[in-house]
């Protein structure tokens, strides 16, 4: 493809007008906001009305009520959930990151991974954590940090991949003729290209690691995190207050998105 | 002046699917991946501490009883066995497939469901602008959310649900929950596919004076076919994870989630048979992606701008 | 008989983040049926922005646009005319014939008669074989090709063409504007062609716009002494009487020359 550029007549073409409205910076803040707001005020309508029965769809001020009495509860579970999280999404992005440079070095060691790391992309990795627990001890945590280690390793890996491909010639011929060796290449070219691939990966596996962690509590273990105080609560019917652990998971999910977010940005400004 | 230089060249044949060989050898390593894995597997069993390793109050490496870790060719041999002492009882791996193709099944009926809202979706954000400032947001939040939570809230919805002989089964709401979980990658990956065409091949249509559904049609539908089946694939496998816990929290008798329970809850006393639902996941989720591939193969035309990057 | 293009008083303003942007003030221009017009000069004079206007892809500030006696906008929802972009534009997922096809899909008709006029289309473009192929196993000038194949498909009267051969080397150039010649010739539909190149300009033209920018307005218009475009061949670019046409809208591009008369060169 030409990289002629099309014939620059003036500064700034017109902005075709029916595409204008509604996607400029105030509606995009104001669009959702009053979305959300609009649907939790019906849903409190709907709640409150009696049209439908009070355990099936407990009303937002029923489920604020549940947070502020379990607010101490909610954080310190939020904790655990979030630790093991953590500790899957440090272990699972370091082992992809190294992976993702072995594979880029040996087609051999490439060829081995690949399939697997595809078959771990569509596997339920959540299934496993039974018999981790086994193979862990009942009591122990680190069934379910191997778990949220495993799903956050694949996109990590495979945006690592990605950005190790990323080199261009034509910066690899400029190393070349400067007979550079290959450890220099890969620190001055290689790995700064790679870098805003691996913190997009590692943002898209922060919301998997805490989905997983939260996830493979329901599957046994030690109680005490916001997965299993949701099923807990569930079962024995006091909806308001899964919900209200439900929030918990929901800001916590949205806490390890906005961080790994602000990292990524940080990485990707500097290129 | 010769025109044949640029009358008739070779055409630029570019292969699309890596040939036979090629395949063959990336199968040949997958293989060889898999048993890289086992033999770390037995090593580990042959030469690590039998206690495991644990430090502080964490355990780090597991023990290599034959309880905590079973044997490969036990867990295989397992597999052929009864699936319990009892008079009649089918053999495991019988069991686990029967079992893992009801999950299939919902898991397919969930993906059906999410799709068609993803896509219904994407098209109401390209049409209108104030839909996807509204409406993306809400979406991406939502895969911060485990509905999982609500399956039993799902179940008491469904169990209300009386529409002259419809009645709602327990495997429905298995099935709208693996829906939730399929629906956010097809409609962000929709979106995308309709928003990829350039502004040259707007402005052709614009030329051609035709409409909003004859530019979807034409234009963005097929240009949105790259972007489309990765996340088709990725929904797949969403559903079926969504499934299975599904299956897992609203307790449904007879899917693999059940069974990856129960086995596992068997395990101090038949360890080898706690692996075997897993292998029926396992396979669960290779046959949903590798459904989705198969639909993708027949796509080939729309994916002639597909990089190999 | 109406003009294919009449251009009355048309200004044409862009509100950008730095204030305003005259691209074009004060344009008027005719363009008779069968007259092939290009326009040139240099970036930001507003040639491309013309060609748009034309095309009713944007509107004027002020002013009209008429094609054959309608509004430019009437027109394209009408399909009076075919367009071509410097890119080729192709879709890549439709074959060469699909392509070509492509506004008569659009537009209802289907069945033998699309087939029939694609076919017609192929030959005329010389593509014959490589109906089946599709655009990435193509070079640039046969996307080109496939292009224009397309902007004739249904017939239009009016071509216009943002410098379709920009992309393509130099002898691929020469060639297809033979190529447009024989194509325009054929089909007698009037042209406006957008280009940077001169000799491009002067080969191709009964008339050349010089337009200059800052603001965008018509510098001068020369008519192009070589006869007529129909009987126009590949010896044009070694004859004397081209290199004096090029020479005179070099000159125009440069700013208010005066007209061009024998200057030393040497005449056969």
């Amino acid at each position: 493809m030409s990289a002629a550029t099309t014939t620059a007549t003036a500064a700034a073409p017109a902005p075709t007008r029916s595409r204008a409205w509604g996607s400029g910076g105030t509606a995009r803040v104001v669009a959702p906001i009053v979305l959300g707001v609009s649907v939790v005020v019906i849903w409190q309508l709907v709640a409150g009305s009696g049209l439908v029965e009070a355990y099936l769809l407990p009303s937002p001020a029923a489920i604020g009520a549940e947070i502020v009495e379990f607010w101490p509860s909610m954080v310190s579970a939020g904790g655990i959930t979030g630790l093991n999280a953590l500790v899957g999404l440090v272990a699972g992005s370091l082992i992809g990151i190294v992976a993702a440079l072995l594979a880029s070095t040996r087609r051999s060691i490439d060829g081995m991974l690949a399939p697997i790391v595809a078959a771990l992309a569509v596997i339920p990795i959540v299934a496993l954590a039974p018999v981790l627990n086994t193979m862990f001890g009942a009591d122990s945590q680190t069934g379910r940090q191997l778990i949220a280690a495993l799903a956050a390793f694949v996109p990590v890996f495979l945006n690592t991949a990605r950005g190790l491909r990323q080199t261009q010639p034509v910066h690899r011929d400029l190393m070349r003729s400067y007979a550079a060796s290959n450890v220099q290449i890969m620190r001055t070219i290689t790995l700064r290209t790679a870098a805003p691939f691996t913190f997009t990966g590692i943002r898209l596996a922060s919301s998997l690691a805490v989905i997983s962690a939260l996830v493979a509590e329901y599957f046994g273990g030690p109680r005490g995190g916001l997965g299993s105080l949701i099923s807990t609560s569930a079962a024995t019917s006091a909806y308001p207050r899964a919900w209200a652990y439900v929030v918990a998971a929901i800001i916590l999910g949205l806490a390890f998105s906005l961080v790994t977010s602000g990292l990524e940005r940080l990485v990707s400004r500097r290129r | 002046m010769t025109h044949t230089a640029t009358v008739a060249p070779a055409p630029r044949q570019r292969s699309r699917s890596a040939p036979t060989r090629v395949r063959g050898r990336a199968w040949g390593f997958g293989a060889l991946g898999l048993v890289l894995l086992a033999v770390l597997w037995e090593a580990y069993k042959l030469l690590g501490p039998a206690d495991g390793l644990v430090i502080g109050d964490i355990r780090v490496l597991p023990r290599t009883s034959d309880l905590a870790m079973p044997h490969i060719w036990e867990t295989a041999g397992r597999l052929f066995e009864p699936v319990t002492r009892a008079e009649g009882a089918r053999v495991l791996w019988l069991e686990i497939t029967i079992a893992a193709s009801l999950t299939l099944g919902i898991a397919a009926a969930g993906w059906v469901v999410g799709v068609t809202v993803g896509i219904v979706l994407a098209l109401a954000m390209q049409r209108w602008n104030l839909a996807e400032s509204a409406v993306l947001p809400w979406i991406i939040l939502s895969q911060t959310v485990p509905l999982i939570a609500f399956a039993p809230v799902v179940k008491s919805w469904g169990s209300r649900i009386e529409i002259g002989a419809f009645e709602w089964q327990d495997w429905m709401s298995v099935a709208v929950i693996a829906s939730y979980l399929a629906f956010f990658p097809v409609a962000v990956g929709a979106l995308k596919g309709f928003q990829s065409p350039d502004r040259l091949h707007l402005e052709l249509m614009r030329s051609y004076s035709v409409g909003w559904w004859q530019t979807m049609r034409y234009l963005r539908l097929p240009a949105a076919v790259p972007y489309l089946l990765p996340a088709l694939r990725l929904a797949a496998a969403n559903a079926v994870v969504g499934a299975v816990v599904a299956e897992v929290s609203t307790g449904l008798q007879g899917g693999i989630g059940r069974l990856v329970i129960q086995y596992a809850g068997q395990a101090s006393g038949d360890p080898a048979k706690a692996w075997a639902p897993i292998l029926g996941a396992i396979a669960l989720g290779l046959i949903a992606a590798g459904s989705v591939a198969l639909m993708g193969a027949l796509a080939r035309n729309y994916r002639r701008t597909e990089d190999a990057s | 008989m109406t003009d294919a293009v009449t251009v009355t008083a048309v200004d044409k303003v862009f509100e950008a983040a730095a204030g305003q942007v005259v691209a074009l003030s004060g344009i008027d221009l005719a363009v008779e049926p069968g007259e092939f017009v290009s326009l040139i000069g240099p970036s930001g004079c507003g040639k491309s922005t013309l060609l748009r206007l034309i095309a009713d892809l944007d509107t004027p500030t002020s002013g009209s646009v008429e094609v054959f006696g309608t509004s430019a906008h009437q027109a394209r929802v009408d399909q009076k005319y075919g367009i071509a972009f410097q890119q080729a534009g192709l879709l890549p997922w439709r074959s060469v014939a699909a392509n070509i096809a492509l506004p008569l899909e659009l537009h209802g008709s289907g069945g033998a008669a699309t087939r029939e006029r694609v076919r017609e289309l192929i030959a005329l473009v010389g593509l014959d074989d490589f109906g089946d192929r599709y655009p990435d196993e193509l070079s640039g000038g046969m996307q080109q090709r496939v292009a224009i194949a397309r902007a004739l498909a249904k017939k239009p009267d009016l071509l216009l063409m943002d410098e379709p051969f920009g992309a393509l080397d130099e002898m691929t150039r020469e060639y297809m504007q033979t190529e447009l010649l024989r194509i325009s010739a054929d089909t007698g539909a009037a042209v406006v062609f957008v280009t940077h190149s001169i000799p491009e300009a002067v080969y191709l033209s009964d008339r050349v716009v010089v337009m200059s920018p800052r603001p965008g307005r018509i510098e001068a218009v020369v008519p192009m002494a070589l006869g007529s475009t129909a009987s126009r061949a590949d010896d044009l670019r070694e004859d004397g009487a081209f290199f004096e046409m090029i020479t005179a809208v070099r000159e125009a591009l440069h700013g208010g020359a005066p007209a061009p008369g024998p200057r030393g060169v040497d005449n056969r």
